[in-house]
C-alpha cells in the first residue's frame, strides 16, 4: 500500500467532526509549530520539497519565503478552494470529508506566514462544502484552535470562508484576490506578485487546499521525512482525481512515482477501462494540460515507463509530454471523439475567459466556433492550421495563464490526432454526436 | 537615484527609475509601440489590449537573462541595462498582427458611417499592423446602440474593452454610473439599467475612447472629421481650464474636444459645459490651427490606401466626396 | 419599501465584520448569495439595496452580479436545475442526459417550464467529474451525482410536490 498522508483516516466514521479528527491525531501540529519560530516552520516546508498542488507546482517553501516581511501591512494567507479545472475534484472531496485537515493546515501555515486573518475562498457552487467548513471552523474556535491566543501561544488567528460566485477564472490567484475584494474576477497584471501586493494591497500567499493540508504532516514529521516520500523533486503524495472511461473513478492519494500504467490498470486505483475497451488518450493534469495518446502517456518517447511525477509527465516537453497539473486525470477509451472533446473544452475556455485581454477574449471564441464547425460537418482542411495559428497567437500574449490553458489543448490535440480532424472534414458523417445539437450550444 | 540606461531597437536612452518601456520608447520618439488601452492621464489603465507587447532580450545588466514571454511595454518598468526589441523583432510584429486581427474579428468595420473614422486608433493600427484579408468567417458580435443621456451615445459593437472610459468615470467623477457588465466576449460597457451619465466631466469618456464606441451625440453625422478644421480655442470657464480644440467648418463650431498630445492622450480634461454647450464662434477665443498627431491616417494622407484593404472595409465614396 | 427582508439585510450587515473596516465591498459575493436565496433571483432593486448596505455604487454590484454565472439577473423558475456539460461528464453520458432532461421537461436549455416551476441551465465543470452526470439546484446547491433518467424522473416529482407546498 502506498503511503497516505491526507486520506489515511478517510473511512473513519465521523472524521468530519472535530472530536474524531482529534482522536486520530488531528491538530497536533499546532503545538509543535508554536514551539518553533515561524521561520523554522517555513524552513521545514522548504526542506519537504512540497510543491503547489493547485496546478503550477511551484515550491511552496520558496513561495512563502518571498512574502514581503519588511512591509508594515498585515499579511494574509488565502486558500484557493475554487477548484474548477475540468477533471479535478480532489479538493472538494477532502474538504467535504475531512474539513479539519484544511483548517489545521490553515492555522499552522498562517502562523508560519504571520497572518492574523486568513480566508478560504471556496467556489460558490460548493455551498454544502461551505457549510461543512463553517461548522468545522466554529468547532475549532470553540476548542481554542482559532481566535485569540491560540493554546496559550500568544498567536491569534481569525479564519473565514468566502464563497465565489461561479467563475473558473477566480482559481487564478490574482483573480481570486480581486473576487475576494468584491470585484469582478479580472486577473491582475504581474508583477507585482501577491507576495508583495496581494489582498487589499498587502503581502499575501495563495495556496491550494491540498498544499495547505499537507503542512501539518510536514510540521509533525519534519520536512525530511516528507521529502523521503516520492521520487526526486516530486516529493510526497498527491491526490489524483480520476475520471472518464475507467472502472473506478474517484480520488486517490498516490505516492508520487507510481507508473501511469499501474495507475490506470491496477485495482488499487482506476481498475482499468470498462467493457474491455482500449485506451485511446489521457489528459493527465486537468483540462488545461496537453492531451497524450495512449502510447505516449504510458511510455515516454524514449520508451521509459511514464511515472506519475512532475518530471516524468513533462518528459518530452510539449512535443511528446504533458504536465501533472492539478492531478485531474481524464481517461478516454477508443470510442471517444477527440474533436468533440476538444470542442467541448474550447467552449469551456470561451465561456470562462474574463474578457479583459484581447487575445483570450476574442481568440477563445474564435477557436470554439471553428471547432464547432468542424464537429458539425462544415469544416475545411485549412481550418486545422487556422486553429493551430490562433492557439499560437494566444499563447504567451495574455495577462494570465488562461490563455495558455485554452491554447495547449488545441495545439496538442491537433499535434497528436490530426488525422481525426481531417477525417471530420473529409467525411462529415463521421462526426459522432451531431444530433445533440442545440442543447450543447454555448448559452451564456 | 541614478538614471537607468535602456536600449530599444538599438537606440539607447537614460530614463529615471519607474519609467515604463513604453514611456522610454516614446522618449526616444520613433517607432514606439502602439497602445490601445494604456492612457497616461488615467491611473490603473494598461495591460489589457496587448498591442504594446515587446520582447525583452536582456532583463538588466545585473540579470541579463531574457524574459521568457513578450511583455506589455505599458506596464513593465525598465531596469538598468535592459535591452528591448520592438519593431526589430519578427516575433513582436507577428504577435501584434495577431492582436490586431483579434481586435478586428468582432469589430463591425463600419468605418464609412463611424464618427471616429479618420481619428480612430484601431484604424491607424490596422493600417500599420493589420493583414490584407480576414480569416474570420463566423458571425460578428452585435449590440444595440444606447444613449447614455442626452449628450453621449454608446455603440458597443465597436468597443474594444480598453476600460479607459470606466477609469475616466471613476477618477474624474464622484459617482460612477457606468462600468463593464457580463464577462468574456459578451462583456459590455453599460449602465445596466439605462441610467443617464450625468456629471460635469462625463463628456471626457468620448475623448479617451480609442474607437468610435462613445460619441458626441450633438456632433454625430454633422460632418466627417476631415472636412472640418481644428483650432486651439479658449474660453473662461469656472469648471475647467477652458482649453480645448474647436472643430470649425464655415465659421461654425461643429464640435469641441480636449487637446491631446501626440500620443492621443488628453492634456487637460474639459467640462461638459465647454464641450456640449458652446458651439458659437464667439464663445471661444480661436487661436492657431491645431496640429494633429503625426501618425494618424488623416495626416499621412493614407486614407485612400486603406480603402482597398478588405480587412478595413471603408467605403471609397466618402473619400472622394 | 425595501424588497429584501430585514433579516437578510441584517445577515448582510453581519457579514461585513469578516473584512477590514474600509474593505466591506468584500462582502459583496456572499451578500448577493443571501439576496438571491431570498428572492430566487436578483432584481435590480435587490442589487441596489445590497449596494446601499455595503456603501458602494449600484454599478459596482451590477458589474459583479453579471460576471458570475451563479447569479440570475433575469427572472428564473422557482427551481433552477444546473447540469454540468463539460468534457469529463460527457465521457459518461452528460450530453445524452441533458437531451433527456429537455425532453422530460419539454423545454430547451436556458428556458423555464410553462408553470414557472423549473429553469434548465447547463453549467461548466462542477468538480464532480468522477460522479457524473451531475446537477445541482439552488439555493442549497446540494449536488445530485451519478444521475440517471430514473433519478431525474424522481427528482422532478419531488420538486413538483415541494413547489406546491411552498405556495
Ligand atoms: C485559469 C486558472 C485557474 C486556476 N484554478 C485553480 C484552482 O481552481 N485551484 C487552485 O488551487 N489553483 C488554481 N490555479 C492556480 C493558481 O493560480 C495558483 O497558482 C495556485 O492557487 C497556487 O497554489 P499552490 O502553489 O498551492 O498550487 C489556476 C490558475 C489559472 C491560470
Ligand atoms: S487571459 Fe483570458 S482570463 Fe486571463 S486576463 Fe486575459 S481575458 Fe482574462
Ligand atoms: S466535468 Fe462535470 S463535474 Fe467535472
Amino acid at each position: 500500500m502506498s503511503k497516505k498522508i491526507l486520506l489515511q483516516h478517510i473511512n473513519v466514521p465521523g472524521i468530519h467532526t472535530l472530536e474524531t479528527y482529534v482522536a486520530h491525531g488531528g491538530y497536533q501540529s499546532l503545538k509543535k509549530a508554536f514551539s518553533m519560530s515561524p521561520d523554522e516552520v517555513t524552513e521545514e516546508v522548504k526542506k519537504s520539497g512540497l510543491r503547489g498542488r493547485g496546478g503550477a507546482g511551484f515550491p511552496t517553501g520558496m513561495k512563502w519565503s518571498f512574502l514581503d516581511k519588511k512591509s508594515e501591512k498585515p499579511r494574509y494567507l488565502v486558500c484557493n478552494a475554487d477548484e474548477s479545472e475540468p477533471g479535478t475534484f480532489k479538493d472538494r472531496y477532502l474538504m467535504q470529508h475531512i474539513p479539519h485537515a484544511l483548517i489545521e493546515g490553515m492555522i499552522t501555515s498562517s502562523y508560519a506566514l504571520g497572518a492574523r486573518t486568513s480566508y478560504i475562498y471556496v467556489r460558490g457552487e460548493m455551498m454544502n462544502v461551505i457549510q461543512i467548513l463553517e461548522k468545522a471552523i466554529q468547532e475549532s474556535y470553540k476548542a481554542g484552535y482559532l481566535g485569540n491566543n491560540i493554546l496559550g501561544s500568544n498567536y491569534s488567528l481569525d479564519l473565514y470562508v468566502h464563497p465565489g460566485g461561479g467563475a473558473y477564472i477566480c482559481g487564478e490567484e490574482t483573480a481570486l484576490l480581486e473576487s475576494l475584494e468584491g470585484k469582478r474576477g479580472n486577473p491582475r497584471n504581474k508583477p507585482p506578485f501577491p507576495a508583495v501586493w496581494g489582498l487589499y494591497g498587502c503581502p499575501t500567499v495563495v495556496n491550494n487546499v491540498e498544499t495547505i493540508a499537507d503542512v501539518p504532516w510536514i510540521v509533525n514529521n519534519g520536512g525530511e521525512a516528507y521529502a523521503a516520500i516520492g521520487v526526486g523533486k516530486s516529493t510526497g503524495t498527491k491526490l489524483i482525481s480520476a475520471c472518464g472511461n475507467i472502472n473506478k473513478p474517484g480520488v486517490y492519494e498516490i505516492e508520487l512515482g507510481v507508473t501511469v500504467e499501474d495507475f490506470i490498470y491496477s485495482d488499487q486505483y482506476c481498475g482499468g477501462i470498462p467493457n474491455g475497451k482500449k485506451l485511446k488518450a489521457v489528459v493527465a493534469g486537468g483540462s488545461s494540460v496537453p492531451i497524450l495518446p495512449a502510447e505516449l502517456i504510458l511510455r515516454t518517447i524514449n520508451g521509459e515507463p511514464r511515472l506519475m511525477t512532475y518530471e516524468s509527465l513533462s518528459d518530452g516537453g510539449f512535443v511528446s509530454g504533458t504536465m501533472l497539473g492539478s492531478g485531474g486525470f481524464i481517461v478516454y477509451d477508443e470510442d471517444q471523439c477527440i474533436v468533440r472533446n476538444l470542442w467541448n473544452f474550447t467552449r469551456f475556455y470561451h465561456h470562462e475567459s474574463c474578457g479583459q485581454c484581447s487575445p483570450c477574449r476574442e481568440g477563445t471564441g474564435w477557436m470554439e466556433k471553428v471547432l464547432h464547425r468542424i464537429e458539425y460537418g462544415h469544416g475545411k482542411m485549412s481550418d486545422i492550421d487556422l486553429l493551430v495559428d490562433i492557439a499560437k497567437k494566444i499563447e504567451g500574449k495574455t495577462i494570465c495563464p488562461l490563455g495558455e490553458a485554452a491554447a495547449w489543448p488545441v495545439a496538442s490535440a491537433i499535434r497528436h490526432f490530426r488525422h481525426e480532424f481531417e477525417e471530420h472534414v473529409r467525411n462529415p458523417e463521421s462526426c459522432c454526436k451531431r444530433h445533440l445539437h442545440r442543447s450543447m450550444e454555448l448559452v451564456h | 537615484m541614478n538614471n537607468l540606461k535602456v536600449t530599444i531597437d538599438g537606440k539607447s536612452i537614460e530614463v529615471p527609475p519607474g519609467t515604463t518601456i513604453l514611456q522610454a520608447a516614446r522618449m526616444i520618439g520613433e517607432n514606439y509601440p502602439p497602445a490601445m488601452c494604456y492612457y497616461t492621464p488615467l491611473k490603473e489603465t494598461g495591460g489589457k489590449c496587448r498591442v504594446c507587447l515587446v520582447k525583452v532580450t536582456q532583463g538588466s545588466e545585473a540579470n541579463p537573462r531574457p524574459m521568457p514571454k513578450l511583455v506589455a511595454s505599458c506596464l513593465t518598468r525598465v531596469e538598468h541595462g535592459m535591452v528591448i526589441e520592438n519593431e526589430t523583432s519578427p516575433e513582436v510584429l507577428e504577435a501584434r498582427k495577431g492582436v490586431v486581427e483579434f481586435l478586428l474579428i468582432n469589430h463591425p468595420l463600419d468605418c464609412p458611417v463611424c464618427d471616429q473614422a479618420g481619428e480612430c486608433d484601431l484604424q491607424n493600427l490596422s493600417y500599420k499592423h493589420g493583414t490584407e484579408s480576414t480569416r474570420y468567417e463566423e458571425g460578428r458580435r452585435e449590440f444595440d446602440k444606447i444613449d447614455l443621456g442626452e449628450n453621449i451615445q454608446l455603440h458597443m459593437t465597436r468597443c474594444i474593452l480598453c476600460y479607459r472610459c470606466v477609469y475616466t468615470a471613476d477618477q474624474l467623477t464622484n459617482k460612477r454610473v457606468h462600468g463593464v457588465i457580463n464577462r468574456g466576449d459578451v462583456s459590455e460597457i453599460s449602465t445596466y439599467i439605462q441610467n443617464a451619465i450625468d456629471n460635469d466631466f462625463s463628456g471626457n469618456i468620448i475623448d479617451v475612447c480609442p474607437v468610435g464606441a462613445l460619441t458626441d451625440k450633438k456632433y454625430r453625422f454633422k460632418q466627417r472629421v476631415w472636412f472640418s478644421k481644428p483650432f486651439y480655442a479658449h474660453r473662461e470657464c469656472d469648471k475647467c481650464k477652458g482649453e480645448a480644440v474647436a472643430w470649425v467648418k464655415n465659421n461654425d463650431v461643429i464640435r469641441v474636444t480636449a487637446r491631446k498630445n501626440k500620443f492621443g492622450e488628453v492634456l487637460d480634461f474639459i467640462c461638459n459645459n465647454c464641450r456640449f454647450e458652446h458651439k458659437n464662434m464667439n464663445d471661444w477665443t480661436i487661436g492657431e490651427p491645431y496640429e494633429m498627431d503625426n501618425d494618424s491616417v488623416i495626416t499621412t494622407n493614407k486614407y485612400k490606401v486603406l480603402d482597398h484593404s478588405p480587412a478595413v472595409n471603408v467605403d471609397a465614396k466618402f473619400v472622394s466626396e | 419599501m425595501s424588497i429584501l427582508s430585514s433579516n437578510t439585510i441584517q445577515e448582510i450587515t453581519k457579514l461585513k465584520s469578516r473584512y477590514p473596516d474600509d474593505r466591506q465591498k468584500s462582502a459583496l459575493l456572499p451578500a448577493l448569495h443571501l439576496a438571491q436565496a431570498e428572492q430566487g433571483w436578483l432584481p435590480v432593486q435587490a442589487m441596489d439595496e445590497v449596494a446601499e448596505v455595503l456603501d458602494i455604487q449600484p454599478i459596482e454590484v451590477y458589474e459583479v452580479a453579471t460576471f458570475y454565472t451563479m447569479f440570475h439577473v433575469k427572472k428564473v423558475g422557482k427551481f433552477v436545475i444546473e447540469v454540468c456539460r463539460t468534457g469529463p461528464c460527457c465521457t459518461v453520458g452528460a450530453e445524452e442526459f441533458v437531451q433527456y432532461m429537455e425532453e422530460k421537461l419539454n423545454i430547451k436549455v436556458g428556458e423555464t417550464t410553462e408553470d414557472g416551476l423549473i429553469t434548465l441551465k447547463t453549467v461548466e465543470c462542477l468538480a464532480a467529474c468522477g460522479t457524473g452526470p451531475v446537477l445541482q439546484i439552488g439555493p442549497e446547491y446540494i449536488y445530485q451525482e451519478n444521475m440517471t433518467k430514473k433519478k431525474f424522473d424522481d427528482l422532478i416529482e419531488e420538486l413538483k410536490i415541494k413547489g406546491l407546498k411552498d405556495v
